[in-house]
């Protein structure tokens, strides 16, 4: 353990941008599954899986030549229908049922495609160097790629217009109807079965996304799906479903505190900390339901 | 049918003593498939009884596993060395140091995961449904990554277990780790189907059905949960123990905390096989080993795609499992009285 944290504040600093730079990524993945909980009630195991995906493509763009900053535009087009397809095949016919099923069959998907990546792409860790160079702050103190300023950039961008068009458009409109009440939103002419392939696919392009900009910010690994599906499951039980700026919050916090796990307990408790994090997050929840619970009583 | 049944159990339990003899070639297979039904039937007392569906168990597989070699090994050598060896055989146990260690590494693999879980269930067992599911999911996960961080057990090189001695002969230690996995068997069965005759069995049921009724009618439902997921990480303990021994190679994500294999194997055999009967997890467990063997042995490379594919099938197409199909085929074997004319009027509405 080295506690340089506390003799040097300006690791502090450190840790704390690139928490944030890190956590606004996180945020953009937790959006999508928050979409998908709340308008499918389905917790998508595969979250995490679609995220390396959408980091492979970009990083395939960087191997023929082009710049892997285009892989924010290609990734989730392809994305898109790669979620539709994964719709159509397993998610549509758990969508009904209960929780626990359909956990299950996304874990399912989830080994799939870990295996899967790990056959096509082999079982490197790989980044698509972006060539943007860094920021030098506070007398040189502070380094921070420009790559993460880029990817917090593109994310926001993204949030932002996902946000609008879910206010503004008619597919936006029947999403949210669908979420408020899918029984009551059918009755009206909303075709729930198109809404829930066309959430699905909007998630799986928002990992696209994120995935395009961890592969130049990061490194991606076929196996290292989990960690975001349960970053991102983490944030959207923090924030609370719908909570967007919430769900913007949780998510820097996040980057934060594993920012600082990093620095003070090492790299290799990283993960390790992250999924007991999620554990004490919970434990504390249940803890305070119950006393609301007995309140009530 | 009482004396039917009893000439079953007799005739399993002499085809389970003999299987070995009769198969010199599968011990191995047979001591795994002894194993996987501990875990599936004790994963049935969670998932299927209980409705809690947890992918925790593995956490007291490893937990196991690791108590029990470490113990066998600390007990008569400095195990910070033993680990730093490596492989190398520099300390060796001799035949009576080995099974006093197996022993006693059995014991504490039992009685610590036990411990444990009445500590952590008391924390999360009061979350419901999937936010339960996805906390054992990431008890399981970190449990795998902080272990593979500590030192003394190996670290990311692993732990080699204690090498089984020269007595007996080669078939020796094949022989010793097939009954010892089936004593933990028939231990696991007679203490399921003894719990499963009770009240206790019912107070799962009510939980798995209504917990807030349940509560409502005066069951302490938090103090069952515990025992239940007790009983559940004692017979884990036990099985990581013997799989340790009988893997001979202890690695903190690849064999202990493997929840990407054994924690979701556990949960598919019990789905395949039926949640919530007795005999489910048993046959899935048996049905599941056998195409997971051939599949390993064929498809070497793809097993984990047809894993997935599997899982996904399992769960999407045989939710009730094998029991589940039978109990709606023959209703009248599971003793379910049906009423003919009912059922034919009810068929005539759909």
């Amino acid at each position: 353990m080295d506690f340089l944290v506390f003799q040097y504040p300006m690791i502090t600093v450190q840790a704390c941008l690139d928490g944030i730079l890190l956590g606004v990524l996180f945020a953009l993945i937790a959006y999508g599954m928050a979409l998908q909980w709340g308008v499918m009630n389905i917790i998508n195991i595969a979250q995490g899986d679609l995220v390396i995906l959408g980091g492979y493509i970009a990083y395939f763009m960087y191997l023929y030549g082009i710049h892997p900053a285009w892989g924010v535009i290609v990734a989730p087009i392809i994305m898109y229908f790669v979620g539709i397809a994964i719709y159509k095949l397993v998610i549509n016919k758990v969508v009904d049922r209960d929780l626990f099923i359909s956990i299950l069959a996304t874990f399912g998907i989830s080994i799939l495609f870990m295996q899967l990546m790990n056959f096509a792409f082999g079982a490197d860790v790989v980044l698509a160097n972006s060539g943007y160079g860094t920021t030098m702050l506070f007398d040189n103190n502070v380094v921070l790629p420009n790559s993460k300023i880029f990817s917090a950039f593109i994310s926001i961008l993204f949030a932002v217009c996902l946000v609008i068009y879910m206010k503004k458009s008619r597919l936006g409109r029947a999403i949210r109807a669908t979420a408020q009440n899918a029984r009551a939103a059918k009755i009206l002419g909303v075709d729930t079965e198109k809404v829930y392939a066309a959430t699905f696919g909007i998630n799986a392009a928002l990992c696209g996304v994120a995935g395009a900009l961890i592969s130049i910010t990061f490194t991606i690994h076929p196996y290292m799906g989990l960690p975001y599906t349960i970053r991102s499951f983490m944030i959207v039980i923090v924030a609370g479903l719908g909570n967007l700026p919430g769900v913007a919050i949780s998510g820097m916090g996040l980057g934060v505190f594993e920012e600082f796990a990093d620095y003070i307990l090492g790299t290799e408790f990283r993960i390790g900390s992250v999924f007991l994090l999620l554990v004490l997050i919970l434990v504390y929840r249940r803890f305070k339901l119950s006393r609301k619970r007995e309140y009530l009583k | 049918m009482n004396k039917n049944n009893l000439i079953l159990y007799i005739g399993i339990l002499i085809f389970g003593l003999a299987a070995p003899f009769i198969f010199p070639a599968f011990k191995v297979q047979l001591s795994i498939l002894c194993i996987l039904i501990v875990l599936a039937t004790t994963w049935n007392i969670q998932g299927g009884e209980m409705g809690y569906n947890t992918f925790g168990n593995i956490l007291f597989y490893g937990l196991g596993m690791y108590l029990c070699a470490s113990v066998q090994v600390g007990m008569f050598f400095p195990l910070a060395e033993w680990t730093e060896s490596g492989g190398e055989k520099t300390f060796v146990h001799t035949p009576i140091q080995f099974f006093q260690g197996m022993a006693m590494g059995l014991v504490v693999a039992a009685v610590v995961p036990t411990i444990v879980a009445g500590l952590i269930g008391y924390a999360i067992l009061g979350l419901r449904g999937h936010y339960f599911a996805i906390c054992t999911l990431g008890l399981g996960v970190a449990a795998g990554e902080i272990s593979g961080g500590i030192e003394i057990i190996g670290a990311g090189q692993g732990f080699t277990t204690p090498p089984f001695p020269n007595v007996g002969g080669l078939e020796a230690r094949g022989e010793f780790f097939y009954f010892l996995s089936f004593i933990v068997l028939v231990l696991t069965f007679i203490t399921v189907k003894a719990i499963y005759s009770t009240r206790f069995k019912l107070i799962l049921n009510a939980i798995r059905d209504n917990e807030d009724k349940a509560e409502a009618m005066g069951i302490q439902t938090m103090k069952y949960k515990i025992i239940g997921w007790m009983i559940s990480a004692f017979f884990c303990g036990l099985a990581g123990g013997i799989m340790g021994g009988l893997v001979g190679y202890i690695d903190s994500t690849d064999v202990a905390f493997d929840g990407r294999e054994m924690g979701v194997f556990m949960v598919l055999m019990a789905i395949l096989g039926g949640k919530g009967t007795l005999w489910g997890p048993v046959i899935g467990a048996t049905i599941f080993h056998i195409f997971k063997e051939g599949f390993w042995t064929f498809f070497l490379g793809w097993q984990y795609v047809a894993l997935g594919v599997l899982i996904v099938v399992i769960v999407i197409y045989f939710p009730e499992g094998l029991m589940g199909w039978l109990r709606e085929k023959y209703p009248h074997r599971f003793g379910e009285v049906v009423d003919e004319a009912d059922r034919k009027a009810q068929v005539e509405i759909k």
